[in-house]
């Protein structure tokens, strides 16, 4: 064996450096290796048999999975392995619904890619599987089995990056399928939308949800304004789609295309993320001076915000009051009115899949209609400009609209991972009177680990800080914030690793130098901006004075403003304990939720069980253990008949069916508090 | 013993003679055999009818000795025992220190066993078993050419000992060996002497278990695990079931030694919830030697521990294999990792984790007692001692065997098993293939008889030994449907998640459907072999890779036969039903219409005294006129 | 499964929704919550319900800090998990090898459709009988085997399998 740590492929000494596994040598050595199943960003899987090699002495294996070996001679393409190849791909084509033309991933799609550039040419197998329903249930996702190879990185990136879990292979053998818990749809389950499983799959297996037809008939609509706004992660993004280098701020551009797709008007989202500074930094400093709810939680990620609701109730009241960007915008885009006649219509062109869900909350609507009509994503409206026909690349440039069109370098950052934060620390630095000048300190928030901890001094004041991105991640720093082994005065959290440039709705045929770049890109348009502050938004200042009033008054509350709510993660039946006999049996439901679980909720539930059937009146009750009463901070939960009864006991819980069993008048709803 | 004390050689060999001398006071010892075929057969219901009716004889029956309370001498010792291999002929009593053997015994024989042997020292003939071919009738196992031709290493003491007692399994040199491993030896020479006696992995992999066991030894010190594999899933297979449900304290010493060897302090048997009766049995004996402080802490007096936790699979063979066994130790899907890295570097948890088959375990205590140069002149040089094997099928004497490696085909097929018979038993037959090593298997045919069994020369005829299945095939099996039969079982237990696997085996199976029902071409049998060895050679774990063993050894000894199916659409052995092609023989028929009205489609046509004609396209092979023709005028029905 | 006699702790499945619920938590509490366990504790549950209903799994997700999707997943992964509910009376045929070879499909060929059963749909719909095949009971020295609750029945026939149902209605319409 060779002293040197260097490998033989197909002939050529090639040397080991660090590389995680022998699928990274080959492919460092520009042979790229077909996989499925392989991702840089997830733990070795080893299914989908496409990186296999033939290592002398060993014979055939998964390259992905075995450690580079100093010494080892490699064959990346003998005849029998590129057989193989062909054989895996026709056996995957077999049973997958090819209706490539009428796609959504088609052109997009590895499965076909590999196909063509392994010389499949013809699929000697019969279909052996029935054919699977669309999951058309999500806002944020389409789901379609019939289109999956079982790669399994839905699962791990579910799994493992996001610390979720909301989908997982399910039976065994041919009859195997991602699904969700119980087979239930996506949006019975604890999915927060953030469409990572969408950008790491290989297929149309999952994909962001098309909105488009929705946008084509407001348009199409005489009697409605249509406005749009964009969000800063799409204008470095959507280009690549025209073969412009990631990165290249084509804002220009895509107001040009939407303008020639029949738009109104086009504004910029950064112009609300300004406005989101303003407000949100006021909030934070107010908290510090205070020292009540820190860490300081940002809201912007509503896959995030979402994800706080759903397993974290604790911590709501520490999320930042204020919309996200999005979610002004349009607030502030319906108060201003549309021109006489018509109804507004806004459309949001975003990175981003869970904008989806959060545009579609009842706590965002006003009136008859939401504050944002429609999300789009960055995907979504290329094609919308393909199929209009507009040559990107070749378009004139065109520019936003007044008076949201305006902003300053602080709102462009709000699309990469510690943007939100520095332009936080850009404002809290005017407020705290620091030097005007001392902008580049607060870039130490900047980097691509997926937490970054910073301390820093702001006008003598110390802050601590952490930025995450990748929901595992945030799990992994509660957990240290909730022990006590850290503390930070804010937190960031983006549920995409690297922030919004790198969501679910742009483009996903990427990877990290792709995401750096499109950041790269949002910095460097900050720099050449003559604005870096969100204060010295002049279109926001005179907004504050005609509408608002104070930054952080109770105009500004109202319009910008919102509160949030415990969410269930499942939709679920509830368990039927004690069955009473008597017709109008009195319903009691006892919260065994997590949150409530962890309160007790267990035993008052067999305390109370045991206490009914002592007093003998177990067939006049109706005792059910459900899931989830989406008050976790208030629990144990107990409702009966009702009324609703937080932080309560057994013995207060049995005192209320005592009453109510009593009194035969109709229960009133109250809440009652323990 | 108490805990408390330390347990020494001198100890354990203490405890054993006190057992020896409570059981020297037995007039008799009446063994049942409680495997689970005799059980099926009535076994409880003989066991309890004879400890009813000795009492009732008025003679003292002791059913758990006990030698810290020896019964007064001139007892009958009645005991359970576990499988004692002849399960064609269960419920099985053995009477000692008579040797006799009954067969076949019913809850209404035991009053006469009881009053002849019991009573008088007198065999009850009817009971006893006949050699068909020698014409007369065994006493005992010592003339019983089932057992003559066996060599019973590992299942020595199955069939005779109290499997639930552990002062029985201390008289027979219980954990001696686990005692010098763990006082006298070093893990080095642990793992060095179980190497140089060149003990081979029994469930399937044939491995050389020193080595595994040196691997995971050399790893850094920390938390290492050792894994007892009871999943025995091969259809066909109970070997390992019958060492747990018969001696279960020989697998327990064995983790012990092997735990020793590699440095581990935690240890899990795997068994399948199939075998619930091996659940308890080895349960109990991981309870008794806790209670003894044979397990726990400070084991011998050392600093060493070691506890054992036993744990129920629950339905999935693809847990056969190490690192999906582990996955479902760890309660999640049981779907294999890509190896290497292999477990004894990282397993459970991703710590170092050695994994052995229940038999290897087994074998491990008798190696450490006899020595490993005393090992290995049983068995072959490179196989060195014995296997049990699971012989089934269409065979005279089914049931548990083991033989020593080197034992030909023809030495089990015929001198243990008796000769190949119908598929119903009634009458002899002619061997067409026996099938070894389960689903996963090849086959051996005539040509083989001869061939001295071992692992590596079944290797080198594309077979292997496998965990032991044999299941020997008539010539009136059509080798065609089993090879599907196989391909349907693995195809069903595949896990999943590779697609050469999970695609592959659902193809090859629907190929070969193809194949059975007249639909293949050449091109069918061409592409089903193409596709068998890219799964072979592809697939993520040991279940893909040997799922197309059947097809590949099927197809090459068997040709002629899948020729057959494919260019003539004809089933030889006429077993399958879509190529059968019922028509009446002209010489034979005499025209009397019998068929015509037994058929229910109304497919025959013909006038009387007019040779009749089967429809060919009415024809639903159902073979009513063949039942109902007495001339056998109508061939080519199932 | 097997008719020896059954040790001391035999739990007999209790009739009460609110019994069997207390049973889960005290499942739980004896496997430590520990989610590397969800396996024997899933084999416990079902011992309890005959098969693993949806609420519970979701109980059960819930207090292993696990998410239900994975539950599902384990649930689903292997053959002894019911999903749905089983019959009273549950027929297990052996089709491993050594009975397949002597002819275990006929017989069941014959209990299907005696009971008008399928392998989509195995249990009846008055919920008395769940037909079932498994691979490979190791009572191979008796093939074909026919499990019957917890009786095992060897070298059974298409007719014995049918009389042995026939019996067990015979002995449900009477009580």
């Amino acid at each position: 064996m060779s002293a040197e740590a260097v490998v033989e492929i197909n002939g050529r000494k090639v040397p080991i450096e660090g590389e995680r596994n022998v699928l990274e040598v080959i492919r460092k050595a520009n042979i790229d290796l077909p996989t499925f199943c392989y991702h840089s960003q997830l733990s070795a899987y080893g299914a989908c048999r496409l990186c296999l090699v033939d290592i002398e002495g060993r014979g055939i294996v998964s390259s992905c999975s075995l450690s580079p070996e100093p010494g080892a001679k490699i064959r990346t393409h003998t005849p029998e392995l590129r057989e193989m190849r062909r054989m895996t791909l026709e056996l995957l084509l077999a049973n997958h619904e090819m209706n490539c033309p009428t796609c959504p991933k088609s052109a997009d799609c590895q499965l076909q890619e590999l196909a063509r550039r392994l010389g499949v040419n013809t699929v000697r197998f019969k279909r052996t599987h029935a054919p699977k329903p669309v999951d058309t249930s999500s806002p944020f996702l389409l789901r379609d089995p019939g289109k999956c190879v079982l790669c399994g990185d839905c699962v791990r990136m579910c799994k493992e990056v996001q610390g979720i879990g909301a989908i997982d292979f399910a039976f065994r053998g041919a009859a195997v399928s991602v699904v969700p818990a119980f087979g239930k749809n996506l949006d019975q389950v604890e999915c927060v939308g953030c469409g990572q499983c969408a950008s790491v799959c290989p297929t149309a297996a999952l994909t962001v949800k098309s909105d488009v037809a929705k946008v084509y008939a407001a348009l199409a609509d005489k009697n409605a304004e249509v406005v749009a706004q964009i969000a800063p992660a799409v204008r470095v993004a959507l280009g690549e789609a025209y073969g412009l280098p990631a990165g290249t701020v084509a804002t220009g551009q895509i107001v040009a295309a939407l303008k020639a797709l029949g738009f109104a008007r086009v504004y910029d989202t950064a112009y609300s993320a300004d406005l989101t500074v303003l407000e949100e930094t006021h909030e934070f400093l107010g908290r510090k001076t205070k020292n009540e709810k820190l860490p300081h939680l940002t809201s912007c990620c509503p896959a995030w915000v979402r994800f706080v609701e759903q397993y974290y109730p604790k911590w709501i009241k520490h999320l930042s009051s204020c919309k996200s960007p999005q979610q002004m915008l349009g607030s502030v885009i319906k108060a201003e009115g549309a021109p006489d006649g018509k109804h507004l219509v806004v459309v949001s062109v975003m990175p981003c899949t869970a904008k989806k869900g959060e545009a579609g909350l009842d706590k965002f609507r006003s009136g008859d209609c939401q504050d944002v009509d429609v999300v789009l994503t960055t995907q979504e409206l290329v094609r919308m400009i393909d199929e209009g026909g507009l040559r990107f690349d070749q378009l004139e440039p065109d520019s936003l609209d007044s008076p949201f069109g305006l902003k300053t370098g602080a709102g462009l950052l709000f699309g990469a991972s510690g943007g939100v934060s520095e332009a936080v620390l850009r404002q809290a630095a005017e407020e705290l009177g620091a030097a005007r000048d001392g902008l580049a300190a607060f870039q130490s928030v900047r980097g691509d680990q997926g937490v970054r901890e910073v301390a820093i001094s702001v006008g003598g004041n110390p802050l601590k800080l952490a930025v995450v991105s990748g929901l595992a991640n945030a799990k992994a720093l509660l957990a240290r914030v909730e022990s006590g082994a850290v503390e930070y005065d804010l937190i960031e959290v983006m549920a995409c690793p690297g922030g919004c440039v790198n969501g679910a709705g742009n483009p996903v045929r990427k990877n990290k130098d792709t995401i750096a770049a499109r950041a790269k890109g949002l910095y460097h348009a900050d720099k050449m901006l003559d604005l870096h502050r969100s204060s010295e938004n002049h279109e926001v200042k005179t907004y504050y004075e005609r509408v608002l009033g104070d930054v952080g008054g109770k105009k500004a509350h109202a319009l910008l403003h919102t509160t949030y709510q415990s969410r269930a993660r499942i939709d679920g039946a509830a368990l039927k304990l004690v069955e009473g006999s008597q017709p109008a049996a009195l319903a009691v439901t006892v919260c065994v939720g997590t949150s409530c679980h962890v309160r007790g909720a267990q035993t008052l539930l067999r305390k109370l069980i045991t206490q009914v059937e002592t007093a003998g009146i177990a067939d006049t009750v109706d005792i059910q253990a459900s899931f989830c009463h989406e008050a976790c901070d208030q629990g144990p939960t107990v409702v009966v008949g009702g009324t609703t009864l937080h932080r309560t006991t057994a013995d207060q819980a049995f005192a209320a069916v005592l009453a109510a069993l009593q009194t035969k008048a109709a229960p009133d709803d109250r809440v009652l508090h323990g | 013993m108490t805990t408390g004390t330390v347990i020494t050689q001198e100890s354990l060999t203490k405890e054993g003679l006190a057992y020896q001398s409570a059981a020297g006071g037995a007039e008799r010892r009446l063994i049942i055999c409680a495997g689970t075929g005799c059980v099926a057969g009535g076994a409880l219901e003989v066991y309890s009818e004879f400890v009813r009716a000795i009492s009732a004889a008025g003679i003292d029956v002791v059913t758990e000795l006990r030698p810290e309370a020896p019964p007064l001498p001139g007892f009958v010792h009645v005991s359970r025992s576990g499988c004692q291999g002849f399960c064609q002929m269960g419920p099985l009593a053995t009477v000692l220190p008579d040797g006799i053997l009954y067969t076949r015994v019913k809850k209404g024989d035991v009053a006469e066993i009881v009053e002849s042997t019991l009573k008088h020292g007198k065999a009850v003939e009817r009971l006893l078993y006949v050699d068909k071919s020698a014409k007369r009738s065994c006493r005992g196992i010592a003339e019983i050419p089932f057992y003559q031709a066996q060599h019973r290493f590992v299942l020595k003491e199955c069939g005779v000992i109290d499997p639930d007692s552990l002062p029985e399994y201390l008289a027979k040199e219980g954990y001696q060996a686990a005692c010098r491993a763990y006082t006298r030896m070093t893990p080095q020479s642990i793992c060095a002497e179980i190497d140089k006696a060149g003990l081979r992995g029994r469930g399937g992999g044939g491995f050389p278990t020193g080595r595994k066991w040196e691997a995971a030894r050399a790893q850094p010190a920390g938390t290492k695990y050792v894994i007892c594999n009871g999943d025995e899933g091969d259809p066909g297979a109970f070997m390992d079931r019958s060492v747990m449900e018969g001696n279960p304290h020989s697998v327990i010493e064995g983790m012990m030694i092997a735990a020793r060897g590699v440095g581990a302090s935690e240890g899990f048997v795997y068994v399948r919830a199939e075998y619930p009766l091996a659940v308890r049995r080895v349960r109990k004996a991981v309870e008794d030697a806790k209670r003894a402080g044979l397990l726990g802490q400070n084991l011998f007096g050392t600093n060493f521990s070691l506890d054992i936790t036993v744990m129920e699979g629950a339905g999935a063979f693809v847990c056969g294999e190490e690192t999906a066994l582990i996955a479902s130790i760890e309660g999640k899907r049981g779907m294999p990792a890509p190896k290497p890295p292999f477990p004894a570097q990282s397993g459970l948890w991703g710590k170092p984790t050695v994994i052995n088959n229940v038999e290897t375990l087994a074998s491990v205590p008798r190696i450490l007692n006899m020595g490993a140069e005393s090992f290995r002149t049983l068995g072959s040089r490179t196989s060195p001692g014995t296997k049990t094997f699971a012989l089934t099928g269409h065979v005279v004497n089914t049931g548990l065997i083991e033989v020593a490696f080197g034992a030909t085909l023809r030495d089990i097929v015929f001198g243990v098993g008796g000769g190949v018979t119908t598929d119903d038993g009634s009458a002899m037959s002619e061997m067409k293939a026996v099938q070894i090593g389960g689903p996963s298997g090849g086959c051996l045919v005539p040509d083989h008889l001869d061939l001295s069994l071992d692992f590596d020369s079944l290797r080198g005829i594309g077979a292997m030994v496998g965990s032991g299945g044999l299941v020997v095939m008539n010539r009136d099996t059509c080798m065609v449907s089993m090879a599907r039969f196989f391909m349907q079982f693995t195809q069903n237990e595949s896990c999943g998640k590779c697609v050469l696997c999970r695609e592959g085996t659902k193809q090859m199976l629907a190929l070969l459907d193809d194949i059975i029902e007249g639909r293949a071409t050449l091109g069918t049998l061409d592409l089903l072999e193409k596709l068998a060895r890219t799964v072979q050679k592809g697939s993520l774990c040991g279940l893909g890779k040997t799922a197309p063993n059947p097809v590949l050894s099927m197809t090459r000894l068997f040709r002629e036969e899948y020729l057959a199916h494919v260019v003539e659409k004809r089933c030889p052995a006429g077993r399958c039903k879509a190529l059968l092609r019922p028509h009446v023989i002209p010489a034979k028929c005499k025209g009397c219409g019998v068929c015509i009205k037994a058929c229910p489609t109304s497919a025959i046509r013909g006038e009387k005294r007019q040779v009749h004609v089967i429809d060919e396209t009415l024809c639903t092979k159902c073979g009513a006129c063949a039942k109902a023709c007495r001339l056998g005028a109508i061939e080519g029905v199932a | 499964m097997l008719p020896e006699a059954l040790p001391e702790e035999a739990s007999h499945p209790s009739t009460s929704p609110s019994r069997k619920f207390q049973k889960v938590c005290d499942i739980l509490a004896k496997h430590e919550h520990r989610a590397s366990r969800l396996i024997p504790i899933l084999q416990a549950v079902q011992e309890e319900y005959r098969y693993l209903p949806e609420e519970v799994m979701t109980y059960l997700a819930t207090s292993l800090h696990i998410p239900p999707a994975e539950v599902y997943g384990v649930a689903t992964f292997y053959s002894h998990f019911a999903l749905a509910p089983k019959g009273k009376h549950v027929l297990r045929l052996c089709d491993g090898t050594a009975c397949h070879v002597k002819r275990s499909i006929p017989i069941l060929e014959a209990l299907r459709s005696k009971l008008r059963v399928s392998e989509a749909k195995p249990t009846t719909d008055d919920l008395l009988f769940t037909v079932e095949t498994v691979s490979c009971l190791g009572a191979c020295g008796l093939a074909p085997v026919l499990v019957v609750n917890d009786q095992v029945h060897g070298q059974v026939t298409p007719e014995a399998a049918c009389a042995i149902v026939d019996e067990i209605a015979a002995k449900e319409t009477a009580q």
